[in-house]
């Protein structure tokens, strides 16, 4: 393809989009909408995310150790749970440490128990995935010289439930919107094409190639997504900046934190763009397709 | 430079249009395909620039074997034929010059040299004076001789007209005729279907006549041959 063609088709395109007036004008408002709540949704479900990353990377397994084991116990059963292929971390806790933990949390009566610690020593360990804690809790429970092993049973399976739900409900509602622009759009393309469906006729029967005839229509496309990503980018970048800039201060030193508007709300941005600009190409590309048989 | 060798076409709803069709056709020949409406003229014509595939046989065009085309291929094929048809086809946003230049634009033809060739084929036409003009400005002779302006621009070895006088009243056929005479005296193939008995008979050309999708008769210097 010459440089000359492409920028007649690009003109061709921009006139196009201009001569459908209404047409273009109904099926940028409907990208706009969908865009919109696919945008929003977008921003929900990523902070989403966010906050049930934080909160799996939160949960811990405590493994309280035997008071039996002496020190080369303990030091084999350091060993085989660093050597776990589930586990991330890990970290040793004296008896004397914990004590000092609950000290500072429930005042200094507790310090009496110096005399006589009735606690343990503890490993703290965090597995790689945080989904399977409970897993990598049951393969430590069996190891010798371990007394309990604890990572809030119940609860944490709930949790982690919850936001694999949530999360694949969100993929397919942003999908299921994705499929409507895509329609609209070559909906539009369709009622385009029919009215120029003699054009079309007349450029095969010169010997136009298929690509000189679906170009400009796919640029057309191409224009409705970008015209239909404006005003959902607009409105998601001013109204995130303003709710992040409000809830922010509020939510520090919480264990979960939202998304800061300064890259996240680019990425965004761009991303909408792109499904604008996507759906569009592929929307016309689609219904061009049947008009080329000649 | 066109032949076609037991050429037989079925449509998807079992209508048989061409039953067995073998003819061979010579670059700079004038020919007249006559026969009754439904005979299969049209699908024998469009056969030619592949606007449909003969379902069996071998059809060649200026050395391209057509059913071994692939459609990636048709746009060169019909970059050789020029194609001219009852309703004109042109597009009416355009005007006389857009229109003629349309099919050097989307063949992606030289700019410097697109200018030049619609104005040669404009004079030939003798539409000259009337480029500016649109479509609905024009008479329906002169909508014609924009079409057959059109057809010819990219020089091509054939033209191919499928009723091209069908529109018009007898004096603007002539007219048109006698372009279409011209044309075929610089050397280009014109392979015409028509119903128009007048013209046939004083032109003493080759005639095929189709009737039931079959050459029932093929003769040069013929005659219309059916009545009224």
């Amino acid at each position: 393809m010459k440089a000359r063609t492409l920028g007649r088709h690009f003109r061709e395109s921009i006139k196009s989009v201009g001569r459908n007036g209404w047409m273009t004008f109904a099926s940028v408002s409907a990208v706009t909408v969908t865009l919109l709540l696919v945008g929003v949704f977008m921003v929900i479900m990523m902070n989403l995310n966010k906050v049930a990353n934080d909160l799996e990377n939160d949960v811990e397994i405590k493994v309280l150790i035997d008071l039996k084991a002496d020190e080369k116990a303990e030091a084999t059963l350091q060993q085989q749970i660093k050597d776990m292929p589930g586990v991330e971390s890990m970290k040793y806790s004296s008896k004397e440490h914990e004590l000092n933990g609950l000290v500072k949390d429930f005042g200094e009566d507790l310090s009496l128990f110096k005399q006589s610690n009735p606690l343990r020593n503890v490993l703290y360990v965090k597995a790689k995935n945080p989904q399977q804690t409970a897993k990598v809790a049951k393969q430590i429970d069996t190891l010798d010289n371990t007394y309990e092993v604890l990572y809030g049973k119940g609860k944490i399976e709930k949790l982690f439930n919850f936001l694999n739900i949530s999360r694949n409900v969100g993929i397919v509602l942003i999908i299921a919107l994705l499929l409507t622009a895509m329609f609209l759009i070559s909906n539009t393309i369709k009622i385009t094409i029919t009215a120029r469906r003699k054009e079309i006729e007349i450029m095969k029967l010169v010997g136009a190639t298929n690509w000189f005839v679906r170009i400009p229509f796919i640029l057309e496309g191409m224009w409705l997504g970008l015209l239909g990503s404006i005003i959902p980018i607009l409105i998601v970048s001013i109204l995130y900046t303003q709710i992040y800039n409000a809830l922010a201060p509020k939510l520090q030193g919480e264990i979960f934190q939202l998304l800061n508007s300064k890259p996240f709300i680019f990425e965004v941005d761009l991303l909408i763009l792109l499904m604008g600009v996507l759906i569009g190409i592929w929307g016309s590309f689609m219904s061009v397709r049947k008009f080329l048989k000649i | 430079m066109i032949e076609m060798k037991n050429v037989y076409k079925k449509y998807p709803n079992g209508v048989v249009a061409v039953n067995g069709i073998n003819i061979k056709i010579k670059q700079g020949e004038f020919v007249y395909i006559v026969g009754p409406s439904g005979a299969g003229k049209s699908t024998f014509i469009k056969m030619m620039y592949r606007e449909e595939k003969a379902t069996s046989g071998e059809i060649i065009v200026n050395g391209m074997n057509l059913s071994k085309l692939k459609n990636k291929e048709v746009p060169h094929l019909r970059r050789q034929i020029g194609v001219v048809f009852q309703d004109f086809k042109l597009l009416p946003r355009l005007n006389v010059y857009e229109n003629v230049a349309f099919a050097l634009e989307v063949i992606e033809e030289d700019p410097s040299k697109i200018r030049k060739r619609v104005m040669d084929v404009l004079d030939l036409v003798g539409l000259k004076k009337k480029v500016r003009m649109f479509p609905d400005e024009l008479s329906g002779g002169e909508q014609q001789r924009v079409s057959i302006a059109r057809s010819i621009v990219n020089v091509p070895k054939v033209v191919i007209a499928d009723e091209p006088t069908g529109n018009l009243d007898p004096e603007t056929s002539w007219d048109i005729m006698n372009l279409f005479e011209e044309i075929n005296a610089r050397g280009t193939t014109i392979i015409m279907a028509t119903h128009n008995r007048e013209i046939v008979n004083n032109m003493r050309r080759r005639v095929i006549a189709i009737e039931g999708g079959l050459i029932v008769r093929d003769e040069r210097g013929g005659d219309y041959g059916y009545e009224g």
